[in-house]
């Protein structure tokens, strides 16, 4: 299932690049998006904590855009 | 008269163009911190305490975090980390006795900027009385198309050393390795995405070893006894585990100042585990000096192929698992969040500040996993009730930037 939506992203991209790309947001119109309530990454050591956590309680493991090491923490 | 007119006039276009201009050159240096692959990360200090109390376990302790550049081009970070546990959860109440260990986690980092590309190196050791892991990890960040995408690749590589307090000998080798790749977007002049994709593997290095370096030394699984009860035999888990994991993030702002945060996960392994996450978050400046934000998050997996809370009998199948996170079960999260911007100059050295709390509550519901802590007297071995957790987490720290 995880395959079939990469291969699907794949395909989307491959279209797209069958034109040439502008940017289509100029750097003087992403002041919104500059703002700090719009960062990903705007707690990184309460956000790790929390992976950790989640880590720990669930067999999930990445997909969430952080690293982490191991521990015996089950 | 004229010529007066003409020098106000002239005086008054040169005053809007140096507003427009600085109002252009404050948005492109806001801009310009957008994707991290263009800047190095932000100078700063940040010191966390963290407490988890729930299902019998509490876990509590600090960190801290230190970021600082070196010139223009590199980043260093060092992380100290401590969890110290004080258990009397499920398991261990059913087949041992509670148990107090601490573990502490080490980890420095390094960032290079070259043009449009970051290059990431780290190491991160984490030490227990009974589980030692070091792990390396590489990574590379290019943005493209006028900063609009950012794109990465990252590999890490881990050792781990597993022990039994009960027993010297004991010692299990784990080679662990995780594949990432991240695809960052700016879509609209509102929306932001972020898609994530880790492979991750666990092998034993000792593939002779009956007892696997991935089972947890300490737990049982149960199995009928054949006479109406129940008993106990160790765990026994295979020596590998392949994982993968897609996410995606993205990151709305609001017609209003506040922004619309939703994540959705979806996981698979070779051990039969299937999970889906979703989390909507809503964060909303209040006044100058006040972040405000709310949370809700939705998880549920399957459970494990040779997972079961009661085995029919003694080695009823080659790989046994009684843990419950490897059980099917559903589990929601509710988190409130608040962070305060300390007014410049209130604590001197730092350009900003800001001091956060937050709390989660944890719910999780086991579909297949029973508390064997009921008298057997009043419930048949499988009979009993299905096992529920509670579990509160909060984390208060306090930010500096330099």
């Amino acid at each position: 299932m995880i395959f079939r939506c990469l291969l699907l992203l794949a395909l989307l991209f491959s279209i797209a690049a069958c034109s040439p790309i502008k940017p289509w947001v100029k750097p003087y119109e992403r002041q919104k998006i500059a703002d700090e309530i719009m960062s990903f990454e705007r707690n990184p050591i309460a956000d790790s904590y929390l992976h950790h956590v989640f880590d720990a309680r669930e067999a999930a493991r990445g997909g969430d855009g952080a690293s982490g090491g191991g521990c015996g923490c089950n | 008269m004229r010529a007066k007119l003409r020098v106000v006039e002239t005086a008054h276009r040169e005053v809007v163009v140096a507003v427009i201009n600085r109002l252009l050159l404050s948005v492109l240096v806001l801009a310009s911190n957008v994707l991290q692959a263009a800047v190095l990360p932000d100078e700063r200090i940040d010191v966390l305490y963290h407490g988890y109390d729930g299902g019998g376990a509490e876990i509590n302790g600090p960190s801290i975090l230190v970021r600082k550049n070196l010139g223009a081009s590199v980043s260093v970070a060092a992380n100290y980390y401590v969890d110290m546990v004080s258990s009397a959860s499920i398991d261990v109440q059913a087949t041992a006795s509670p148990y107090s260990e601490e573990r502490k986690e080490n980890g420095i980092s390094g960032q290079y900027l070259v043009d449009r590309s970051t290059i990431s190196l780290g190491y991160t050791r984490s030490k227990e009385n009974d589980y030692d892991a070091s792990t390396y990890t590489f990574g590379i960040d290019q943005s493209f198309f006028g900063d609009l995408t950012t794109l990465g690749f990252g590999v890490s590589f881990g050792e781990d050393v597993v022990g039994q307090n009960t027993d010297p000998t004991y010692e299990r080798n784990l080679e662990r390795r995780k594949y990432s790749f991240n695809a960052s977007q700016i879509l609209t002049k509102n929306l932001l995405a972020s898609l994530s994709f880790d492979s991750v593997s666990d092998q034993c290095l000792d593939l002779t070893q009956d007892e696997s370096c991935l089972n947890n030394p300490y737990r049982s699984v149960r199995y009928l006894s054949g006479t109406g009860g129940y008993l106990y035999q160790s765990e026994l888990y295979p020596h590998t585990r392949n994982s993968d994991a897609l996410g995606l993030r993205a990151i709305y702002y609001l017609p209003y100042r506040a922004s619309l945060r939703l994540e959705a996960r979806q996981f698979s392994d070779s051990w039969g585990i299937e999970s889906d996450n979703v989390e909507l978050r809503y964060l909303h400046p209040y006044r100058e000096q006040w972040l405000i934000e709310v949370k809700y998050r939705i998880y549920e997996q399957t459970g494990a192929d040779f997972y079961s809370d009661l085995f029919p009998y003694r080695d009823a199948q080659n790989f046994l698992a009684r843990d419950k996170e490897l059980s099917p079960f559903s589990s929601t999260t509710f988190g409130l969040g608040v962070t305060y911007k300390v007014p410049a100059g209130v604590i001197p050295w730092f350009e900003k500040s800001t001091a956060n709390l937050y709390w989660d509550r944890f719910d999780i519901d086991y579909d297949n996993f029973r508390d064997a802590r009921v008298s057997p007297t009043d419930y048949a071995a499988g009979e009993e009730p299905l096992y529920n957790l509670q579990a509160d987490v909060i984390r208060f720290y306090l930010s500096f930037w330099f």
